[in-house]
């Protein structure tokens, strides 16, 4: 019971956090320009992942005093990055109070074979995935929210929409399931058979669904939207362009206007220059942050 | 038969809506003010209330909400009783003045001090019990003369109304509950006739 609860304020927190932006920031002035912009979140992070791509070498949790700093400077929810498995930087992360943790593939993982056991947290954990048995497996785990991995800091929207459309295509086939297919099918899977009949009962997964990786204009975050995000994480695109407080501003309008296509051409009238995208064939496979975690 | 609307800038909008349809009742999304004429009463979601007074204030919806909520019924859940307060204290944040009460923002702390408890309701008269969900609350720090409390988490109040406008600060469509929902569709049927 005590945890049907615990779980009912997690999701909870992610249904407020519905039809947002969520925007990376790395100091307390680009938090605010994101808290005025409209983002409905923050990730406090200490290199934004096109520069942990660039900076190689491990990439671990920010500096607590960023995230104080970060927490200190805006009223909405401030979310910050642990390493998969690394279930002492996610203490200490719960400790620091942050609202939200990203377990990510953004940064170098801790544990090879197994992410954090999420139950044991107080506070909501968000993961990525590439297709529907990563997305339960991180539910059965305890995640409250997931998003679609994209290929962060790539500013190349083709990899969150390969996984967006291999959870939603997944889904959909769960639904036209018999179910006494569905013990064959969470094993093809790799996922519980509980949280397989929930999907399939439900038509949706059980936590909200969000999007993140490569996200750079307007128009991604329409198109994630489109494709069934619930919300849209925006990385490296903002403080990566040429001028972040507009691009911040046009992005939140997209994402909820995204069916409103007069707006999202209007919004994205001159905003200057966006970031520079890599093609995923050019990021040598070792370097591909989606490829962390399993 | 009634319409409604469900502010869907962002937020939980998709739980309101849920409570509709559980109550057979005729809802939509509104994100413009052309969809907002068309309904007979409006829920504003929890959510942040940052982005939604940006989003609304950015797409001329400001004035259009603050109209209707004159004339027809409104009901604000957690971000949405931050929007439609009078005032917010210890914070420079614009609100819609459509009830007469002061609200603090995120009063109970951060995501981790987030609650379910049980709290006290008085819709009708008897006092009942109910599960309250609060995430990142805030709390209702003092009402007007004019305000009715009716629930209440230990002595703080938690859900008041003014005439046409409903505020809580916790979230019954995050439950299976459907009386404060049900109690805010007898508001809307009362305003029409």
């Amino acid at each position: 019971m005590q945890d049907a609860k615990a779980i009912k304020l997690k999701i909870g927190l992610a249904e407020m956090l519905k039809g947002g932006v969520i925007m990376d920031v790395t100091t307390a002035e680009q938090a605010k320009i994101a808290e005025d912009a409209g983002a409905v979140a923050v990730m406090a992070l200490e290199r934004i992942p096109a520069d942990i791509r660039a900076y190689g070498g491990v990439a671990r949790m920010s500096d607590p005093a960023i995230i104080k700093a970060i927490q200190k400077a805006v009223s909405i929810p401030v979310m910050a990055k642990c390493r998969i498995g690394h279930f002492a930087e996610a203490q200490v992360l719960e400790a620091l109070g942050v609202d939200f943790i990203d377990e990510s593939e953004v940064l170098t993982p801790a544990d090879e074979a197994y992410h954090v056991n999420k139950w044991e947290f107080k506070v909501p954990f968000v993961c990525g995935c590439r297709n529907l048995g990563e997305a339960l497996r991180r539910i059965a785990e305890g995640a409250a929210m997931i998003r679609t991995k994209g290929e962060a800091g790539s500013g190349n929207i083709v990899e969150a929409v390969r996984h967006m459309r291999a959870v939603q295509s997944g889904i959909k086939r769960l639904t036209t399931l018999g179910d006494e297919e569905l013990v064959g099918e969470a094993k093809n899977l790799g996922a519980p058979v509980e949280v397989v009949r929930q999907v399939k009962k439900l038509g949706k997964l059980p936590v909200p669904n969000f999007s993140a990786g490569g996200v750079a204009t307007p128009a991604d975050a329409s198109l994630m939207m489109q494709l069934g995000a619930e919300t849209v994480f925006v990385g490296s695109g903002i403080f990566k362009s040429g001028d972040p407080a507009k691009r911040a501003k046009a992005i939140v309008s997209a994402t909820t206007h995204y069916m409103d296509f007069d707006l999202v051409a209007r919004v994205s009238e001159g905003l200057g220059e966006a970031m520079v995208g890599i093609e995923i064939e050019k990021i040598p496979a070792a370097d591909r942050m989606a490829e962390r975690g399993w | 038969m009634i319409t409604v609307g469900i502010l869907a800038l962002q937020g939980d909008f998709d739980r309101h809506q849920q409570k509709m349809a559980t109550l057979s009742v005729k809802s939509r999304l509104v994100r413009t003010a052309v969809q907002l004429a068309q309904c007979d009463g409006l829920i504003i979601p929890g959510g942040e209330s940052t982005t939604l007074i940006n989003l609304l204030k950015k797409h001329t919806m400001w004035d259009s909400v603050r109209r209707f909520g004159k004339t027809k019924p409104v009901y604000g859940t957690c971000a949405g009783c931050i929007l439609i307060a009078d005032s917010i204290v210890e914070m420079d944040q614009d609100s819609l003045h459509l009830i007469d009460i002061s609200v603090q923002r995120n009063a109970y702390g951060r995501q981790v001090d987030s609650f379910i408890d049980d709290v006290k309701v008085q819709l009708n008269g008897t006092l009942d019990s109910m599960e309250g969900v609060f995430i990142r609350a805030p709390k209702i720090v003092s009402i007007g003369a004019n305000v009715t409390p009716l629930a209440w988490h230990n002595d703080d109040i938690i859900l008041a109304e003014q005439a046409n406008i409903l505020a809580g600060t916790f979230h019954p469509e995050l439950t299976d509950d459907v009386r404060i929902h049900h109690y805010f569709l007898r508001k809307i049927q009362k305003s029409m006739y």
